[in-house]
């Protein structure tokens, strides 16, 4: 019998069996669990790598019905996509995940914490993701929707014994839930509407159905990568999760994850037709890719956190590309999704090397000077933010010029936001960069910063070639093709001169304001705006008055009415008493009194004797 | 030759003396006097029976055996009730019966 169609099956079962391995037989060997991670995680990129080179052919694997039903829509089905969409997809999980794997061998080697447990995380975040990535119906992306807000909650509380990171990981994994039940409802809508969960058989179904019952599915499921993808009302989780080790940031929190919600959104676009993404739809996709990308580029602009700046920098970049979906233009958001995963995992990684050289020092302003202690680092970093600031040449300026010709061509509006986002990024990454790298050092830790380990500058080069070379059309075409459509090419024109304008602003606004490092602290900070923009608009602080002050409380209220009037008051307390009178009221015939038992005892046996007669 | 109902009569007041005995006094060692004049009363009963049941002047021996077991039985009652009292006695320093309620309190 040939098993070798069934080869894919190993993207999921390897990281989930090495994820059980590690956790249950060597959680005492730590670098015996930590080479096995790293084997599986090769593995599976090398599997991927097979399959999109053609060394394997890529046939269809079987489908398991797992859960089945007497009504044949309703078997709950395991089977696997091969399309290029999910390779491409697969080849940045894996990818990114092998050199996040490798990382952290450096990045955790002074840390005391228990190594097979975060190990374990990884892989079983791998399986997790996979299984969204590969999954052939909705519901079993459901499932590894939910595992992967598993993983990410065990990741980000790595740390458990810190209190900020226990309370990260809860609010991540809360925030997600609230998206993920508008997820649920809109996969259930979607099968008594389509009739399938599986995304072979939506084509062309869409046409029948009334346009209003479309559009209230379409946002439900977008509910889903609001949670996921951390877009506006959903988003504060993403900026608290940067108490996870930096690594798992990159892989989650930046590169794979939270595009997770972007990949769904164009797979459903993909499989549904885009007919089916009404205009109401999309217009409310865009308008809040469009404003998570403002608000979180402008909260970057004055935070100090090296990380948190990343983490808003993320939040904004995967506006962009929820804006992209909401404009039809599924293509160009998964060229940027495709390109900013691995631009923004070599940030995040160049922000970890760094974080370690400096003794765990996360204030960019407690930093300063590291581009003459930590060349290789600095430079692989600068690779990264070129990318994102989409310098002509380098990765992120394809994809973001495919995001802004599809603006201008379906919604000016969007258009302009996009170059005022960009703009905004340009300034906010130069900002760090000539804080933390240039002038002299400004705290302890700055001044003995020593050059990243090669466990840790490895991955960072690979990520660097990768971030410069990944939006060249022969990278993004032949290699990953997607399902038709094609990575942009280039041209000249009115995207092209607004963004290299919003690029020109960045650079010299950021120049103006701080020099060339030679400031000791921020000249913007101080006053009310830089305040707010601190405190993160007072969203976080909105949320905890009025859900968790306001709602919470009221319902707390009641609750504790229900608890202590009714279950402990009457059933609790009313058994109690009811047990308690009649036990006294017995206890009279136990008197102590040895005649009196004489008497009843005899009184008892006349009785008896008088029964027995009649 | 006297008649059975007087035997059971007498074998009445026997046990209803005893009877009261057990239920009025307060002292365990007259307690324990009056059960036996109780189960006296039943011997008593017994051998009335066995000559009433008898046939030309010869008795039924089973009943008299019977009396016979009940008072070995009642004799060995009596070690293990005294003994019990001269315990209750040490420990106390006490026989009365209203003394016997620590477990009430």
């Amino acid at each position: 019998m040939n098993m070798m169609h069934n080869l894919p099956w190993l993207f999921l079962l390897l990281p989930l069996v090495v994820a059980a391995i590690d956790w249950l037989c060597f959680s005492r060997h730590p670098r015996l669990a930590a080479t096995l991670s790293l084997l599986s995680a090769a593995g599976t990129f090398g599997l991927c790598v097979a399959y999109l080179t053609g060394a394997l052919q890529t046939d269809m694997p079987d489908i398991y019905t797992w859960m089945p039903c007497s009504v044949e829509q309703l078997n709950l089905h395991l089977g696997l996509v091969m399309d290029p969409l999910a390779m491409r997809m697969m080849l940045v999980v894996t990818g990114i995940g092998l050199l996040v794997h490798f990382f952290s061998l450096g990045y955790m080697k002074g840390d005391t914490s228990n190594h097979s447990r975060y190990f374990a995380g990884l892989s079983i975040f791998m399986f997790s993701m996979s299984t969204i990535v590969l999954a052939d119906n909705l519901a079993m992306t459901f499932i590894g929707w939910e595992m992967v807000g598993f993983s990410s909650y065990l990741l980000i509380g790595h740390w458990f014994d810190k209190a900020s990171a226990a309370d990260a990981a809860k609010k991540a994994f809360i925030s997600n839930r609230v998206g993920d039940f508008g997820f649920l409802l809109g996969i259930l809508l979607t099968l008594g509407l389509f009739g399938t969960m599986n995304f072979a058989d939506m084509d062309g179904k869409a046409a029948g159905i009334a346009p209003a019952v479309l559009t209230v599915t379409i946002v439900c499921l977008f509910c889903g990568a609001i949670g996921k993808s951390a877009q506006f009302p959903l988003h504060v989780w993403l900026p608290d999760a940067m108490e996870g080790p930096t690594p798992v940031s990159a892989l989650i929190h930046a590169a794979t994850m939270v595009a997770a919600g972007v990949y769904m959104l164009v797979r459903l676009q993909v499989s549904m037709g885009t007919e089916a993404f009404t205009e109401t739809a999309c217009t409310i996709i865009a308008s809040v890719g469009a404003i998570t990308a403002v608000i979180a580029a402008i909260m970057a602009v004055q935070q100090d956190d090296i990380k948190r700046v990343l983490a808003y920098s993320t939040l904004s970049q995967l506006g962009y590309m929820v804006m992209a979906v909401g404009l039809l233009a599924g293509e160009a958001a998964m060229f940027h999704l495709y390109t900013h995963a691995w631009f923004k995992a070599l940030l995040f990684l160049g922000a970890g090397a760094i974080i370690v050289c400096c003794h765990h020092e996360q204030d960019i302003w407690k930093m300063g000077g590291l581009c003459k202690r930590m060349p290789l680092t600095v430079l692989c970093f600068m690779m990264g933010t070129c990318a994102l600031i989409a310098i002509p040449g380098f990765s992120g300026f394809f994809s973001k010029e495919a995001i802004l010709d599809a603006a201008l061509a379906k919604n000016p509006v969007f258009f302009w936001v996009g170059a005022g986002v960009a703009a905004l990024t340009t300034f906010y990454m130069l900002r760090l960069c000539i804080v933390a790298f240039m002038g002299s050092a400004r705290a302890h830790g700055a001044e003995h910063a020593k050059e990243a380990s090669f466990t840790m500058a490895l991955p960072l080069l690979v990520l660097a070639v990768m971030a410069i070379i990944s939006g060249y059309g022969f990278i993004a075409n032949d290699l990953v093709p997607f399902n038709g459509f094609h990575a942009h090419g280039f041209a000249l024109g009115l995207p092209f001169y607004v963004s290299m304008g919003s690029l020109a602003v960045g650079i010299l606004l950021a120049l103006a304001i701080y020099g060339f490092g030679g400031r000791s602290k921020d000249p913007l900070a101080g006053n009310c705006i830089s305040k707010a923009l601190r405190n993160r608009l007072y969203i976080d602080a909105l949320y905890d008055k009025v859900l968790i002050g306001g709602l919470q409380q009221v319902f707390a209220h009641v609750v504790e009415f229900l608890d202590r009037f009714i279950i402990r008051g009457i059933i609790c307390q009313g058994l109690v008493w009811i047990c308690y009178h009649i036990g006294k009221f017995l206890s009279w015939i136990q008197c102590g009194s040895l005649r009196a038992y004489t008497l009843i005892s005899g009184i008892g046996l006349i009785i008896l004797i008088l029964l027995c007669q009649f | 030759m006297i008649p059975l109902a007087h035997y059971l009569i007498l074998s009445g007041i026997l046990f209803s003396i005893g009877l009261a005995g057990v239920l009025v006094r307060k002292n365990i060692l007259v307690v324990f006097m009056c059960l036996e004049m109780m189960l006296t009363a039943a011997n008593v009963a017994l051998v009335a029976f066995s000559r009433a049941q008898g046939t030309a002047g010869v008795p039924v021996y089973d009943a008299q055996v019977l009396s016979l077991f009940i008072t070995g039985i009642a004799a060995a009652e009596v070690a293990i009730g005294l003994a019990l009292i001269v315990a209750m006695f040490r420990a106390r320093r006490t026989v009365e019966s209203t003394a016997l309620n620590t477990l009430k309190d």
